[in-house]
């Protein structure tokens, strides 16, 4: 197997602010392989974008060690730049520049002559349908064009890595959703390592093949969408019964169920997570059925990574979504390793 | 990293920043506004102060004085462009790329002279016709010392953008503070030699009285005067500083 593109050790950074130090990115260590699609995933303020600027030499590590694309961070973050594409959070191309001009810089700033980089403008504004915005103003560009614009940005030196920070924030579905085209196919086309950040959930879980759960600056878990569901959430069934009294029944027996974990009791629904749901959910019926206690709707859902972040944090990462009571905020101290299927 | 390299870059950097002017030159019109308001409102009311030396024109002493100005505000406000590409996300693309980062504060600086220069010839030709002289060598001269001192404030208002780490109000209140008392105390709108004596002794040691003193004797085509020798070096002095200042500090900034 090749090296890793990205290795870190123990990568960590500290802001000083004025209540004191702020742990942002705590003891990260990973690798990311050539060829991977990895995304970041965790709550705003999670660490993401400290990690980020860490390993395109934006910031320096207040301690640990990485390497990217084979050089050292530290020792050799021209040869990093060389060898990287950012994007990051903000917009790349200046308001006051033209798009085409703009994408020409780059290509110049990277070491091309004028004309390989005016190929290479014209080219990407085509791939990114900004053609018809070539001599604009970048400040007129809607949000989602100036997104696509920052890709392009990203890409006129045909880098075999590219980092994302929060590439379609702020954009609406349907942008998201062209943007997602472009980065795939360029991703089919060029085989290219891709490592973003993201705290949508389904954009982590439709799009990824790797998600890094990050929370409170620690790598929480790591491993496919599907390995995290289903080593760390597993299904949830869920039961109406009749009368909250036979609720309450029915949980009792729900937890006499193999694997059945976290089963709560909220007026006459049940829940509770198993491994294997489909398979559990008649067994489950049919003995309900047996003490008198029919249910009145059944259903069993797939787990989500919310689901997953839910079982790390006791959070959940949906906007706007309310927080535990006893929100225990250090995870395991080791991220759990899901093998990739 | 060689020279070459740091060479290349800086032409890039400098002429990314020329793009936006070269596009849309009658932009260059708007910082002029104040100038040439500063000149047509104060030539006839400093004709009358008879500290002003006016051996051939009043325009003669007040003109260079004015440009002086324009270079004063125009190249020390530049840092706020930079202050909003750096929170709009353009300066953190430049940084990642694998150009050097003093050639980003040179380069920026450098852009400065082009508009600069463009601005003061067309002042100086306006006022021709109003009986101000025009010595070709000397006025060329004058105007090498201008983009000297632009950019070496140019450099230092970079400076000032990469420093405050996008809080606005502390660019602003800094690039205030310096460049108000700088501008009054060196003696562009009226003769220092008119005000009490500790007025005259802080334009003694303002280096922008002796660029302003050079910039007089060289528009009326005189070289001999030591004054010339004091106030050049003094635009070589802002010169080097600024770009010695700027550059530590974008090596610096990342963090
Ligand atoms: N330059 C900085 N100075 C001080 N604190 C910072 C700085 N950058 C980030 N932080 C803090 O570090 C933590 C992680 O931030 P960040 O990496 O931006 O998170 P994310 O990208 O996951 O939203 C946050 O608490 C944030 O406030
Ligand atoms: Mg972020």
């Amino acid at each position: 197997m090749t090296p890793p593109i990205i290795e870190t050790r123990g990568l960590s950074r500290t802001f000083k602010s004025k209540a004191g130090p702020v742990e942002a990115v705590k003891d990260l260590t990973m690798e990311v392989h050539e060829g991977e699609l990895v995304a970041f995933l965790g709550p705003n303020g999670a660490g993401k974008s400290t990690s980020l600027r860490m390993l395109t030499t934006l910031l320096t590590p207040t301690s640990g060690e990485a390497t990217v694309a084979g050089c050292d961070i530290r020792r050799d973050a021209t040869g990093v730049r060389q060898r990287i594409g950012y994007v990051g959070q903000g917009n790349g191309g200046g308001h006051y520049h033209r798009v085409r001009d703009e994408l020409v810089n780059q290509g110049r700033a990277y070491g091309q002559d004028g004309t390989l980089a005016k190929q290479r403008a014209d080219a990407l504004l085509e791939v990114f349908e900004l053609t018809e915005q070539a001599g604009r103003n970048v400040m007129t560009l809607s949000g989602g064009q100036k997104r696509r614009m920052d890709v392009a940005l990203g890409l006129m030196h045909q880098p075999p890595l590219l980092f994302l920070d929060e590439p379609s924030t702020g954009l609406d579905p349907q942008s998201r959703a062209n943007l997602w085209e472009h980065i795939q196919r360029l991703r089919h086309d060029t085989g290219m390592t891709i490592v973003l950040t993201t705290h949508y959930l389904e954009e982590a879980d439709s799009m990824a093949e790797r998600v890094m759960v990050v929370d409170h600056g620690r790598l929480i878990a790591d491993g496919t969408s599907e390995g995290l569901k289903e080593q760390l959430a597993g299904d949830l069934i869920t039961i109406t019964a009749r009368t909250a009294a036979e609720a309450g029944l029915a949980a009792t027996a729900g937890q006499g169920i193999t694997g059945a974990h976290d089963v709560t009791v909220e007026g006459v629904t049940v829940r509770l997570r198993v491994d294997r749901g489909p398979v559990v959910l008649p067994e489950y019926l049919r003995a309900l059925d047996a003490q008198g206690l029919p249910a009145q709707a059944a259903e069993v859902r797939r787990p989500t990574l919310d689901d997953v972040f839910l079982a790390l944090t006791g959070r959940s990462l949906r906007e706007g979504a309310p927080t535990a009571e006893s929100a225990e905020s250090s995870g395991p101290s080791a991220p759990v390793e899901v093998e990739v299927a | 990293m060689s020279a070459m390299t740091a060479a290349r870059d800086t032409r890039v950097v400098l002429w990314r920043e020329l793009l936006p002017t070269l596009h849309e030159p009658w932009g260059l019109f708007f910082t002029m506004i104040q100038p040439v308001i500063f000149l047509s409102l104060f030539g006839p009311l400093i004709a009358d102060v008879p500290t002003v030396p006016g051996e051939d024109s009043v325009w003669q002493w007040f003109v260079p004085g004015i440009l002086v100005m324009l270079v004063l505000f125009s190249t020390s406000m530049t840092g706020f462009g930079m202050l909003m590409e750096m929170q709009t996300g353009s300066h953190e693309r430049l940084m990642v790329t694998p150009m050097s980062r003093s050639a980003q504060i040179v380069g920026r600086s450098l852009s400065q002279v082009a508009p600069l220069f463009a601005q003061a010839v067309i002042i100086v030709l306006v006022m021709i016709p109003f009986g101000f002289n025009l010595y070709p060598i000397g006025a060329l001269a004058g105007l090498v010392l201008l983009c000297l001192l632009g950019v070496g404030l140019g450099a230092l208002s970079f400076a000032l953008a990469l420093v405050v780490r996008g809080q606005d109000w502390i660019f602003w209140t800094v690039q205030q503070t310096v460049v108000f008392p700088l501008t009054v105390l060196s003696g562009v709108f009226l003769p220092v030699e008119g005000g009490p004596g500790w007025m005259q002794a802080a334009a003694k040691v303002n280096p922008v009285t002796h660029i302003v003193e050079a910039e007089r004797l060289l528009f009326s085509g005189e070289f001999g005067d030591t004054a010339v020798l004091i106030g050049s070096l003094a635009a070589l002095g802002f010169a080097a500083l600024g770009l010695w200042i700027g550059t530590s500090v974008i090596r610096k900034a990342a963090d």
